[in-house]
């Protein structure tokens, strides 16, 4: 036993919550009013949509139900508006309210998912980049830099142009992936930059040459060793990206490009209200931008705290 | 060098769009030509050539600004081009000039006034403009300003006079008035991040030793701040919005749409929708010469602007 390098799993797990509960980290999220704010309402609007099937007051999916006669009614505290719809309807007296709740949870799908695929490529890479070094290290980071000197609006947009000119009768969850993998695309080049930086920091250093000495593998030690260290960045990082890439597609649907339409997110909701408001019916798009605001600012409020409250410098 | 690569890169990948998507002869001919015809076309359009062949006549004929029919609009891509790079370039020029002439002063400001109320607002808003998606921007200002207060107009470019193939609008009130809404939508996302640019970098100079000495020389505040301080701030200012600008024409396809402007995000916007592969091509060619160039204008300038950069040079062999 007393040879094994890395003993710690053995005495973390059973108090990992105390330890977390006595750390900085939860103080400084209990002496942030504003992190507990963003906090609240990114759970809200996570919970709303995760569930909502049980939360919604109506199925906007479920024609049935649906009545013409309640088409376009305002939100119900505005004259003409009707209790039964909290938000008002939308042309085909979908609630609006429901509708925002099931594009929440494509919005936030597409997002998740995305972030988590883009944050693969990016920590493989950049573990990739600052480990080996040379030839391998040059090569990502130009390819990085060639990213970054695009707009990630622009490249997201081309890669699924392409997807959809390759496949262009594609069925609706190939639409999706298209979708996510352009987006996850864009986002890779963050994580592989800032992983790299710390990986070159963290290969040199004493505990990575002790398990190169006992004959560790160059895979083990980046996995095992290096990239447990490297993380707390990326975590910051893949909050920020979460909205950003929310926002992404929020885009990408508006201009039409993106989700199915049988499958509104957000920007799809917003983007078919776009064409009511000139008659003045503004709660058809507002309500869906107010949302994907709301989900944005509270995620990027959240990352912006993690960054403070992770970083000692800024103490 | 690098520069030279890149736009290779591109190119290569604007060719393998053309070759591998679709079919433009069942695209052009239709489902039901002949064989002969297929083949006459094939060998008409220079199909039939070997693959190194094809992209040496491919870049070739980029250079000279020939990108082939658009498939949808059956009209000379180039065209189309020339015709709408009038209205995104005004647009970029004008959401650039209010993103400077508004994020500089703000910038200063936030700075001199921090820790009180008024730069906490500037700072809250600025991450209200990084939250807010530009399209919903452009929304929120046409609920306000065209549907409910009338003021101005919404989509289009109103007025525009024409000068050989230029176009413009800014000579006229009514085409002015068309552009402001997108020109201030486009302009909210830049304007915010110059603003939080400009405040970091002045805290930061503030901070150093030659400002204490202005101080103690007995200099006024307003000498320190814009004759010392300032100056000093603005060379990073002067290359993030030289690097911006690009985007700014990336992210006129956004305002384009909903504002209906048209310029070539526009026309970009629909060729995606509509797999039309050459317009997607040569707008994305385009769109990375002007990065390109870009970058490399602002690598000069800022050898021209810092002095450390030129010694440096010297010493280190370049």
């Amino acid at each position: 036993m007393s040879r094994n390098p890395n003993p710690q799993p053995q005495a973390a797990a059973p108090s990992a919550w105390r330890r977390f509960f006595d750390g900085d980290l939860w103080h400084s999220y209990r002496s942030s009013p504003m992190a507990i704010l963003a906090s609240v309402i990114a759970l809200v609007c996570v919970v709303c949509a995760v569930f909502a099937e049980f939360v919604a007051p109506h199925n906007p999916f479920d024609l049935s139900t649906l009545e013409l006669m309640d088409s376009r009614l305002p939100p119900a505290w505005i004259e003409g508006g009707s209790g039964k719809y909290l938000l008002g309807t939308d042309d085909q007296g979908r609630d609006i309210l429901s509708a925002l709740m099931y594009g929440a949870r494509i919005s936030l799908l597409v997002g998740l998912a995305s972030v988590l695929l883009s944050m693969l490529i990016g920590v493989g890479l950049g573990l990739l980049a600052g480990f080996a070094g040379g030839r391998v290290d040059g090569f990502i980071m130009r390819t990085c830099d060639v990213m970054l000197s695009f707009p990630s609006i622009l490249v997201a947009l081309l890669i699924d142009g392409v997807g959809r000119a390759l496949f262009p009768h594609a069925h609706e969850t190939l639409a999706f992936l298209v979708l996510i993998f352009a987006i996850a695309l864009t986002g890779w080049v963050q994580y592989a930059r800032t992983v790299r930086g710390s990986t070159m920091v963290e290969r040199n250093k004493e505990y990575v040459q002790a398990a190169r000495v006992i004959g560790v593998g160059p895979l083990r030690i980046m996995f095992k060793h290096v990239l447990p260290n490297v993380l707390g960045p990326v975590l910051v990082l893949a909050t920020i990206q979460v909205a950003s890439a929310i926002i992404t597609e929020a885009t990408l649907s508006f201009l039409g490009v993106g989700v199915p339409p049988t499958s509104p997110s957000l920007g799809t909701l917003i983007r078919v209200g776009n064409d009511f408001l000139f008659s003045g019916e503004w709660w058809i798009t507002i309500w869906p931008g107010a949302m994907l605001v709301l989900i944005a600012l509270s995620v990027n409020l959240l990352g912006d705290w993690l960054r403070d409250a992770l970083n000692p410098r800024l103490r | 060098m690098q520069a030279i690569v890149v736009m290779l890169t591109v190119a290569f990948i604007a060719f393998m769009l053309f070759q591998y998507v679709g079919d433009p002869v069942t695209n052009l001919l239709g489902q039901d030509a002949t064989p002969e015809q297929r083949e006459q076309l094939r060998h008409d359009l220079g199909l039939d050539a070997s693959f190194p062949v094809q992209f040496a006549r491919f870049v070739g004929n980029a250079v000279q600004g020939e990108f082939g029919l658009s498939l949808r609009q059956g009209r000379k891509v180039s065209t189309l081009i020339v015709e709408r790079f009038p209205a995104t370039l005004e647009l970029s020029m004008a959401a650039a000039v209010i993103a400077l002439g508004l994020g500089i002063p703000l910038g200063v400001i936030a700075a001199l006034r921090r820790g009180r109320a008024s730069s906490q607002l500037l700072m809250t808003l600025s991450l209200l403009g990084v939250s807010l998606p530009t399209f919903l921007i452009g929304i929120l200002l046409i609920l306000i300003f065209a549907v409910n207060l009338k003021w101005l107009p919404s989509f289009g470019r109103g007025e525009v006079l024409a000068f050989g193939s230029w176009t413009t609008g800014l000579l006229s009130l009514d085409g002015l008035k068309h552009l402001l809404l997108p020109a201030v939508t486009l302009s909210v996302f830049q304007l915010t991040l110059i603003m939080r640019l400009v405040r970091a970098e002045m805290l930061e100079v503030l901070r150093t030793d030659y400002i204490k000495f202005a101080r103690a020389r007995g200099l006024s505040n307003r000498a320190v701040y814009f004759g010392h301080a300032l100056r000093n701030t603005l060379v990073p200012v002067i290359t993030i919005t030289g690097l911006q600008l690009g985007s700014l024409i990336a992210f006129a396809i956004i305002t384009e749409t909903v504002f209906q402007w048209p310029g070539m995000g526009l026309l970009f916007i629909q060729a995606v929708q509509f797999a039309d592969i050459p317009v997607m091509a040569a707008y994305l060619c385009l769109i990375s010469f002007i990065f390109v160039s870009i970058n490399l204008l602002v690598d000069l300038l800022y050898f021209a602007v810092d002095p450390r950069l030129r010694v440096e040079g010297k010493a280190g062999g370049h």
